[in-house]
Protein backbone atom coordinates (compact mmCIF):
# COMPACT_ATOMS: atom_id res chain seq x y z
CA UNK A 1 0.00 0.00 0.00
CA UNK A 2 2.35 2.22 0.84
CA UNK A 3 4.60 1.72 -2.63
CA UNK A 4 1.10 2.34 -4.38
CA UNK A 5 0.62 5.42 -2.69
CA UNK A 6 3.56 6.56 -3.12
CA UNK A 7 3.98 5.81 -6.70
CA UNK A 8 0.56 7.15 -7.37
CA UNK A 9 1.66 10.56 -5.91
CA UNK A 10 4.83 11.22 -7.78
CA UNK A 11 2.90 10.28 -10.93
CA UNK A 12 0.17 12.84 -10.53
CA UNK A 13 2.76 15.26 -9.37
CA UNK A 14 4.62 14.61 -12.92
CA UNK A 15 1.42 15.04 -14.70
CA UNK A 16 0.66 18.17 -13.09
CA UNK A 17 4.26 19.86 -13.70
CA UNK A 18 4.66 18.62 -17.79
CA UNK A 19 1.31 20.64 -17.34
CA UNK A 20 2.30 23.35 -15.86
CA UNK A 21 3.25 25.44 -18.66
CA UNK A 22 -0.33 25.32 -20.48
CA UNK A 23 -2.53 25.32 -16.81
CA UNK A 24 -0.11 28.78 -15.66
CA UNK A 25 -0.32 30.39 -19.47
CA UNK A 26 -3.57 29.04 -20.99
CA UNK A 27 -2.98 30.64 -24.45
CA UNK A 28 -1.21 34.25 -23.43
CA UNK A 29 2.49 33.86 -25.17
CA UNK A 30 5.59 34.22 -23.93
CA UNK A 31 7.34 37.88 -23.70
CA UNK A 32 9.87 38.00 -26.18
CA UNK A 33 12.88 37.95 -23.91
CA UNK A 34 11.53 35.00 -22.13
CA UNK A 35 11.47 33.15 -25.81
CA UNK A 36 15.18 33.67 -25.95
CA UNK A 37 15.69 32.06 -23.22
CA UNK A 38 13.86 29.51 -24.03
CA UNK A 39 15.68 29.03 -27.32
CA UNK A 40 18.30 27.86 -25.30
CA UNK A 41 16.63 25.90 -23.17
CA UNK A 42 16.73 22.87 -24.52
CA UNK A 43 21.13 22.72 -25.29
CA UNK A 44 21.55 23.54 -21.82
CA UNK A 45 19.50 20.81 -20.44
CA UNK A 46 21.56 18.53 -22.22
CA UNK A 47 24.54 20.12 -20.85
CA UNK A 48 23.58 19.50 -17.71
CA UNK A 49 22.05 16.13 -17.88
CA UNK A 50 25.22 15.01 -19.41
CA UNK A 51 26.97 16.32 -16.26
CA UNK A 52 24.49 15.00 -14.41
CA UNK A 53 24.37 11.55 -15.63
CA UNK A 54 28.52 11.16 -15.55
CA UNK A 55 28.84 12.43 -12.47
CA UNK A 56 26.40 10.54 -10.29
CA UNK A 57 24.72 12.15 -7.23
CA UNK A 58 28.06 14.30 -5.22
CA UNK A 59 30.05 12.96 -8.14
CA UNK A 60 30.51 9.29 -6.85
CA UNK A 61 29.59 7.90 -10.08
CA UNK A 62 32.72 8.98 -12.27
CA UNK A 63 34.03 6.41 -14.12
CA UNK A 64 36.73 7.09 -16.46
CA UNK A 65 35.87 4.17 -18.46
CA UNK A 66 32.02 5.63 -19.06
CA UNK A 67 33.78 9.03 -19.52
CA UNK A 68 35.95 7.40 -22.85
CA UNK A 69 33.07 6.13 -24.18
CA UNK A 70 31.55 9.16 -24.36
CA UNK A 71 33.88 11.12 -25.11
CA UNK A 72 34.23 8.51 -28.04
CA UNK A 73 30.88 8.44 -29.12
CA UNK A 74 31.08 12.47 -29.64
CA UNK A 75 34.06 12.30 -31.75
CA UNK A 76 32.19 9.74 -33.92
CA UNK A 77 29.24 12.29 -34.21
CA UNK A 78 31.41 14.59 -34.68
CA UNK A 79 33.32 12.99 -37.74
CA UNK A 80 30.38 12.74 -39.47
CA UNK A 81 28.72 9.10 -37.87
CA UNK A 82 24.89 8.38 -37.72
CA UNK A 83 23.54 9.09 -34.33
CA UNK A 84 22.97 5.92 -33.01
CA UNK A 85 26.45 4.31 -34.42
CA UNK A 86 28.17 6.67 -32.33
CA UNK A 87 26.14 5.65 -29.53
CA UNK A 88 26.61 2.21 -30.09
CA UNK A 89 30.80 3.25 -30.73
CA UNK A 90 30.59 4.77 -26.98
CA UNK A 91 29.31 1.73 -25.40
CA UNK A 92 31.49 -0.67 -27.50
CA UNK A 93 34.95 1.38 -26.53
CA UNK A 94 33.27 0.95 -22.39
CA UNK A 95 32.32 -2.17 -22.64
CA UNK A 96 36.16 -3.05 -23.98
CA UNK A 97 38.03 -1.02 -21.28
CA UNK A 98 36.11 -2.96 -18.90
CA UNK A 99 37.28 -5.82 -19.97
CA UNK A 100 40.63 -5.91 -19.30
CA UNK B 1 4.78 20.02 -42.91
CA UNK B 2 1.48 18.37 -42.08
CA UNK B 3 0.92 16.86 -38.88
CA UNK B 4 1.29 13.74 -40.02
CA UNK B 5 4.43 13.59 -41.29
CA UNK B 6 5.71 15.37 -38.28
CA UNK B 7 4.89 12.70 -36.43
CA UNK B 8 6.39 10.14 -38.75
CA UNK B 9 9.63 12.04 -38.21
CA UNK B 10 9.50 12.24 -34.51
CA UNK B 11 8.75 8.38 -34.51
CA UNK B 12 11.63 7.83 -36.95
CA UNK B 13 14.19 9.75 -34.85
CA UNK B 14 12.92 8.81 -31.40
CA UNK B 15 14.04 5.04 -31.69
CA UNK B 16 17.37 5.76 -31.10
CA UNK B 17 16.43 7.42 -27.81
CA UNK B 18 13.65 4.73 -27.49
CA UNK B 19 16.59 1.73 -27.70
CA UNK B 20 18.45 3.54 -25.17
CA UNK B 21 15.25 3.52 -22.91
CA UNK B 22 14.78 0.06 -23.01
CA UNK B 23 17.49 -1.12 -21.67
CA UNK B 24 17.56 1.72 -18.94
CA UNK B 25 14.13 0.07 -18.27
CA UNK B 26 15.59 -3.15 -18.11
CA UNK B 27 17.79 -2.23 -15.27
CA UNK B 28 14.71 -0.32 -13.74
CA UNK B 29 12.64 -3.49 -13.62
CA UNK B 30 15.58 -5.96 -12.25
CA UNK B 31 15.97 -3.41 -9.61
CA UNK B 32 11.98 -3.12 -8.29
CA UNK B 33 12.01 -7.32 -8.62
CA UNK B 34 15.22 -7.09 -6.12
CA UNK B 35 13.38 -3.91 -3.79
CA UNK B 36 10.36 -6.54 -3.70
CA UNK B 37 7.78 -4.25 -5.23
CA UNK B 38 5.91 -7.17 -7.08
CA UNK B 39 5.29 -7.11 -11.03
CA UNK B 40 2.12 -4.72 -11.47
CA UNK B 41 3.71 -1.43 -9.45
CA UNK B 42 6.48 -1.02 -11.86
CA UNK B 43 4.89 -1.90 -14.41
CA UNK B 44 1.62 0.35 -13.46
CA UNK B 45 4.39 3.06 -12.76
CA UNK B 46 5.90 3.12 -15.77
CA UNK B 47 3.10 3.38 -17.79
CA UNK B 48 1.23 6.23 -15.99
CA UNK B 49 4.66 8.18 -14.82
CA UNK B 50 6.49 7.16 -17.79
CA UNK B 51 9.66 9.18 -16.04
CA UNK B 52 12.79 7.27 -15.30
CA UNK B 53 15.08 8.97 -13.10
CA UNK B 54 12.14 9.47 -10.50
CA UNK B 55 11.20 6.17 -11.06
CA UNK B 56 14.84 5.28 -9.98
CA UNK B 57 14.99 7.88 -7.46
CA UNK B 58 11.57 6.59 -5.43
CA UNK B 59 13.04 3.22 -5.52
CA UNK B 60 16.17 4.04 -4.00
CA UNK B 61 14.32 6.46 -1.31
CA UNK B 62 11.32 4.55 -0.21
CA UNK B 63 13.61 1.70 0.69
CA UNK B 64 15.41 3.90 3.59
CA UNK B 65 13.38 6.61 4.67
CA UNK B 66 10.29 8.09 5.14
CA UNK B 67 7.52 8.23 2.49
CA UNK B 68 7.26 11.72 2.21
CA UNK B 69 10.50 12.19 1.50
CA UNK B 70 10.94 9.79 -0.56
CA UNK B 71 8.15 11.30 -2.66
CA UNK B 72 9.22 14.83 -2.38
CA UNK B 73 13.15 14.24 -3.55
CA UNK B 74 11.71 12.26 -6.55
CA UNK B 75 9.33 15.03 -7.49
CA UNK B 76 11.99 17.13 -7.54
CA UNK B 77 14.42 15.25 -9.81
CA UNK B 78 11.18 16.62 -12.11
CA UNK B 79 10.96 19.43 -11.79
CA UNK B 80 13.05 20.72 -14.87
CA UNK B 81 9.32 19.12 -16.43
CA UNK B 82 7.91 22.39 -15.14
CA UNK B 83 10.39 24.71 -17.19
CA UNK B 84 9.83 22.91 -20.33
CA UNK B 85 6.56 22.77 -20.18
CA UNK B 86 6.80 26.89 -19.69
CA UNK B 87 8.81 27.07 -22.91
CA UNK B 88 6.77 24.26 -24.46
CA UNK B 89 3.10 26.37 -24.17
CA UNK B 90 3.63 28.92 -27.16
CA UNK B 91 4.31 25.90 -30.01
CA UNK B 92 0.86 23.95 -28.68
CA UNK B 93 -2.34 24.79 -29.36
CA UNK B 94 -6.04 24.61 -28.43
CA UNK B 95 -7.80 24.49 -25.11
CA UNK B 96 -6.14 24.89 -21.71
CA UNK B 97 -7.11 21.06 -21.20
CA UNK B 98 -6.19 20.08 -25.17
CA UNK B 99 -2.20 21.73 -24.36
CA UNK B 100 -1.96 20.31 -21.33
CA UNK B 101 -2.57 16.55 -22.50
CA UNK B 102 -0.39 17.31 -25.62
CA UNK B 103 2.53 18.70 -22.89
CA UNK B 104 2.29 15.03 -21.29
CA UNK B 105 4.49 13.64 -24.23
CA UNK B 106 7.30 15.61 -22.86
CA UNK B 107 10.83 13.60 -22.30
CA UNK B 108 14.05 14.95 -22.69
CA UNK B 109 15.02 13.39 -25.73
CA UNK B 110 11.83 14.28 -27.06
CA UNK B 111 11.41 18.06 -26.02
CA UNK B 112 15.23 18.95 -28.21
CA UNK B 113 14.07 16.81 -31.27
CA UNK B 114 11.06 18.68 -31.39
CA UNK B 115 12.95 21.98 -31.13
CA UNK B 116 12.84 24.01 -34.32
CA UNK B 117 14.78 26.55 -33.14
CA UNK B 118 14.28 30.11 -31.66
CA UNK B 119 12.32 28.56 -29.08
CA UNK B 120 9.67 26.97 -31.50
CA UNK B 121 8.76 23.56 -30.86
CA UNK B 122 7.03 21.43 -33.14
CA UNK B 123 3.67 19.32 -31.01
CA UNK B 124 2.96 16.75 -33.32
CA UNK B 125 7.10 15.36 -33.78
CA UNK B 126 7.22 15.72 -29.81
CA UNK B 127 4.49 13.34 -29.53
CA UNK B 128 5.73 10.75 -32.43
CA UNK B 129 9.18 11.23 -30.61
CA UNK B 130 7.70 10.06 -27.23
CA UNK B 131 5.32 7.22 -28.66
CA UNK B 132 8.30 4.42 -29.15
CA UNK B 133 10.28 5.57 -25.69
CA UNK B 134 7.09 4.64 -23.63
CA UNK B 135 6.51 1.29 -25.49
CA UNK B 136 9.90 1.14 -25.10
CA UNK B 137 10.28 2.09 -21.05
CA UNK B 138 6.73 -0.42 -20.75
CA UNK B 139 8.18 -2.87 -22.32
CA UNK B 140 11.76 -2.76 -20.78
CA UNK B 141 10.34 -2.32 -17.59
CA UNK B 142 7.95 -5.68 -17.64
CA UNK B 143 10.99 -8.09 -19.36
CA UNK B 144 13.44 -6.40 -16.57
CA UNK B 145 10.93 -7.70 -13.72
CA UNK B 146 10.99 -11.30 -15.47
CA UNK B 147 14.22 -11.54 -16.43
CA UNK B 148 16.07 -9.66 -13.74
CA UNK B 149 19.27 -9.04 -15.52
CA UNK B 150 22.16 -8.50 -13.06
CA UNK B 151 23.76 -5.13 -13.12
CA UNK B 152 27.09 -6.20 -13.34
CA UNK B 153 25.80 -7.58 -16.98
CA UNK B 154 24.45 -3.76 -18.36
CA UNK B 155 27.63 -1.91 -16.89
CA UNK B 156 30.29 -4.82 -18.79
CA UNK B 157 28.14 -3.89 -21.75
CA UNK B 158 28.87 -0.45 -21.71
CA UNK B 159 24.66 0.50 -21.52
CA UNK B 160 25.33 3.48 -18.85
CA UNK B 161 26.78 5.08 -21.92
CA UNK B 162 24.29 5.08 -23.74
CA UNK B 163 22.16 7.73 -21.92
CA UNK B 164 24.71 10.38 -21.54
CA UNK B 165 26.11 9.51 -25.31
CA UNK B 166 22.46 10.24 -26.46
CA UNK B 167 22.01 13.67 -24.50
CA UNK B 168 26.10 14.84 -25.67
CA UNK B 169 25.26 13.87 -29.12
CA UNK B 170 21.66 16.16 -29.22
CA UNK B 171 23.52 18.57 -27.27
CA UNK B 172 26.12 18.58 -30.14
CA UNK B 173 23.21 19.45 -32.92
CA UNK B 174 21.77 22.17 -30.90
CA UNK B 175 25.17 24.04 -30.50
CA UNK B 176 26.19 23.66 -33.99
CA UNK B 177 22.81 25.87 -34.78
CA UNK B 178 23.78 29.03 -32.36
CA UNK B 179 26.66 30.52 -31.27
CA UNK B 180 24.37 31.26 -27.86
CA UNK B 181 23.60 27.67 -27.68
CA UNK B 182 27.58 26.71 -26.57
CA UNK B 183 27.50 29.08 -23.74
CA UNK B 184 24.55 28.60 -22.59
CA UNK B 185 25.60 25.17 -22.58
CA UNK B 186 28.25 25.39 -21.46
CA UNK B 187 27.28 27.73 -18.12
CA UNK B 188 24.53 24.91 -17.82
CA UNK B 189 27.47 22.16 -17.56
CA UNK B 190 28.87 23.88 -15.08
CA UNK B 191 26.72 24.79 -12.64
CA UNK B 192 24.98 21.50 -12.93
CA UNK B 193 28.60 20.41 -11.95
CA UNK B 194 29.67 22.27 -9.20
CA UNK B 195 25.70 21.87 -7.84
CA UNK B 196 26.51 18.23 -7.79
CA UNK B 197 29.13 18.51 -5.25
CA UNK B 198 26.76 19.77 -2.60
CA UNK B 199 23.14 18.84 -3.57
CA UNK B 200 21.45 16.32 -5.30
CA UNK B 201 20.86 15.50 -8.73
CA UNK B 202 17.50 16.92 -9.10
CA UNK B 203 18.44 20.64 -8.27
CA UNK B 204 21.87 20.35 -9.68
CA UNK B 205 19.47 19.95 -13.24
CA UNK B 206 17.24 22.59 -12.49
CA UNK B 207 19.70 24.92 -11.49
CA UNK B 208 21.87 23.78 -14.81
CA UNK B 209 19.03 25.32 -16.91
CA UNK B 210 19.47 28.75 -15.84
CA UNK B 211 22.75 28.37 -18.36
CA UNK B 212 20.12 29.71 -20.68
CA UNK B 213 19.51 32.86 -18.38
CA UNK B 214 23.47 33.58 -19.31
CA UNK B 215 23.24 32.76 -23.22
CA UNK B 216 20.53 34.72 -24.28
CA UNK B 217 21.86 37.65 -21.49
CA UNK B 218 25.16 37.67 -23.81
CA UNK B 219 22.75 38.13 -26.65
CA UNK B 220 22.92 34.94 -28.11
CA UNK B 221 19.38 34.51 -29.36
CA UNK B 222 19.07 30.89 -30.69
CA UNK B 223 18.97 31.59 -34.49
CA UNK B 224 15.42 32.40 -35.98
CA UNK B 225 15.42 29.77 -38.98
CA UNK B 226 12.11 28.75 -37.76
CA UNK B 227 10.56 27.78 -41.42
CA UNK B 228 13.30 25.69 -41.69
CA UNK B 229 12.13 22.13 -42.53
CA UNK B 230 14.05 19.07 -41.33
CA UNK B 231 16.78 18.96 -39.75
Amino acid sequence: MRIWLSLAAVTVATWLMKAAGPLALGDRPLPPAVRTVVGLMAPTLLAALVVVEVGGPGWSGLDWRQLVGVAAAGVVRWRGGPLPAAVIAGAVVTALLRLS
Amino acid sequence: MTVRASFASGVRDGTGPAAATFVLALSYGAAAAQAGWGFWAPVTFSMLAFTGAAQFALLTTLASGSAVAAVSSSVLINARYIVMSVALNDSLRGSRLRRALQAQALADPSFVLAHRGGGRFDAPRLVGATAPQWLCWVTGTAVGLLAQPSPGLLEALGADVVFPAFFLLLAMDEVRRSPGALLAAACGAVIAGALLLVTEPGYALLAGTAGALVGAAHGGSAHADDSEGDR
